[in-house]
């Protein structure tokens, strides 16, 4: 069972892989598009690795929810 | 009857008026960047009087030139567009009648971005069952009269253009140059794009399709290698559906291509033009000598009703 910080991180890297976002800058509270400047697409591809990291779905209809990273994290932590 | 179909010939047509990133950035709140980094795309042609049937009728006097057949020689017409406007006659009677192909079997085909290659299934199927003996098989779109020009989601992202095969049965002995096709859909996210009503603009639920392209169809492509007898490390060149490059390099990093397969990305001066965008790409890469008579090329269409076609074909 991943803790928060875990998930946090493994979700830094992805972050950094996908959208070249700086791993120093993800922090609970960011909102993806607002503050890490992660598009609606690159937010797909976030989703989709963070779906074989973590062993979890998130579906079409989830994605929309996840507005920080926080609401990822909180969201992976529930159903992994 | 035969035991297998090859393509001819190909021809294309794209109308002449160029309508760039900046052009579009003076009407609405987007510009060159955003669409080049979230598309890929520089520019897209723009028809002005041209209809879907003339383009598909410029594309096809192309590819029937290029063949060395005549009217006489075709009997099956068969278009894939999923934006003409006309509901009858369909485009495919009137292209026949503006060539004098004079009795062929003439219909159109609506599976929207991956047209081309269903098309293209259906007149090797057509051929083999001996219904037919030489087709035009024909791609062609003016998506420009259904995209609201004035939503900068949609509006960055099509084109006009036509696409044309001149496809025949080979000899006895002689290898088929068109593979099985691979075909399908996902009709559960059908709606994800959408061309609805009497006077439709184009919309669709893009990161539903992103992600269905992204994942979904890659290990299709592998699939549609597999039945053609073919690695995807044999393969000369890659005609993908021309949707988003980031779409084509997600696929392509999927497959595992490596530098010498040559990716078609005819999206970055033509935008989509739907089930015009194989065939498109397909005759420029011909036309450019790019690739060799005889290669192997990886066709693969996918778009509306997420549907999705493919096969492998020797180039002409």
């Amino acid at each position: 069972m991943a803790t928060r910080e875990e998930i946090t991180s493994g979700l830094a890297e992805i972050l950094e892989e996908v959208a070249g976002v700086n791993p120093d800058d993800v922090a609970e509270g960011k909102s993806f598009t607002d503050d890490l400047d992660v598009d609606s697409l690159s937010m797909v591809e976030v989703v989709v690795a963070a779906e074989e990291k973590f062993g979890v779905k998130i579906p079409d209809n989830e994605v929309q929810n996840l507005k920080t990273v926080g609401d990822a994290v909180s969201y992976i932590e529930a159903n992994h | 009857m035969t035991a297998g179909t090859r393509i001819l010939a190909m021809g294309h047509y794209q109308p002449s008026r160029i309508v760039t990133n900046d052009d579009l950035a003076a009407t609405i709140d987007t510009n060159d960047e955003w669409i080049k980094s979230r598309v890929g795309i520089s520019e897209r042609r723009v028809a002005d009087s041209e209809s879907v049937a003339d383009m598909a009728t410029f594309a096809a006097e192309k590819a029937l030139a290029a063949s060395g057949l005549t009217a006489a020689d075709i009997d099956l017409v068969t278009v894939a567009t999923c934006s003409s406007i006309d509901r009858c006659p369909n485009v495919a009677t009137r292209v026949a009648a503006r060539l004098g192909i004079n009795a062929p079997a003439a219909y159109d085909l609506n599976t929207a971005c991956s047209g081309f290659s269903y098309a293209l299934g259906t007149a090797d199927h057509a051929i083999r069952a001996g219904a037919s003996r030489n087709a035009l098989v024909i791609g062609a779109e003016k998506l420009s009269d259904v995209t609201d020009w004035t939503n900068r989601t949609t509006a960055v992202l099509f084109g006009d253009g036509a696409g044309a095969a001149i496809v025949t049965g080979v000899a006895d002995g002689e290898q088929p140059g068109i593979g099985p096709v691979l075909w399908g859909s996902a009709p559960d996210k059908g709606d994800a794009l959408r061309i609805e009503g009497w006077q439709p603009y184009i919309e669709q639920d893009g990161q539903t399709v992103f992600r269905w392209a992204t994942t979904a169809l890659a290990p299709f492509a592998l699939e549609t290698c597999e039945k053609a007898g073919i690695k995807p490390s044999e393969l000369a060149a890659f005609v993908p559906h021309q949707a988003n490059t980031r779409i084509i390099d997600g696929i392509v990093k999927r497959l595992g291509l490596g530098p010498e397969v040559v990716v078609a990305k005819d999206i970055v001066h033509s935008g989509n033009t739907s089930a015009a965008s194989v065939p498109l790409a397909l005759s420029k890469l011909i036309e450019s000598g790019e690739v060799a008579s005889g290669a192997p090329v990886l066709l693969f269409g996918f778009g509306g009703g997420l549907t999705y076609a493919g096969q492998v074909i020797r180039c002409p």
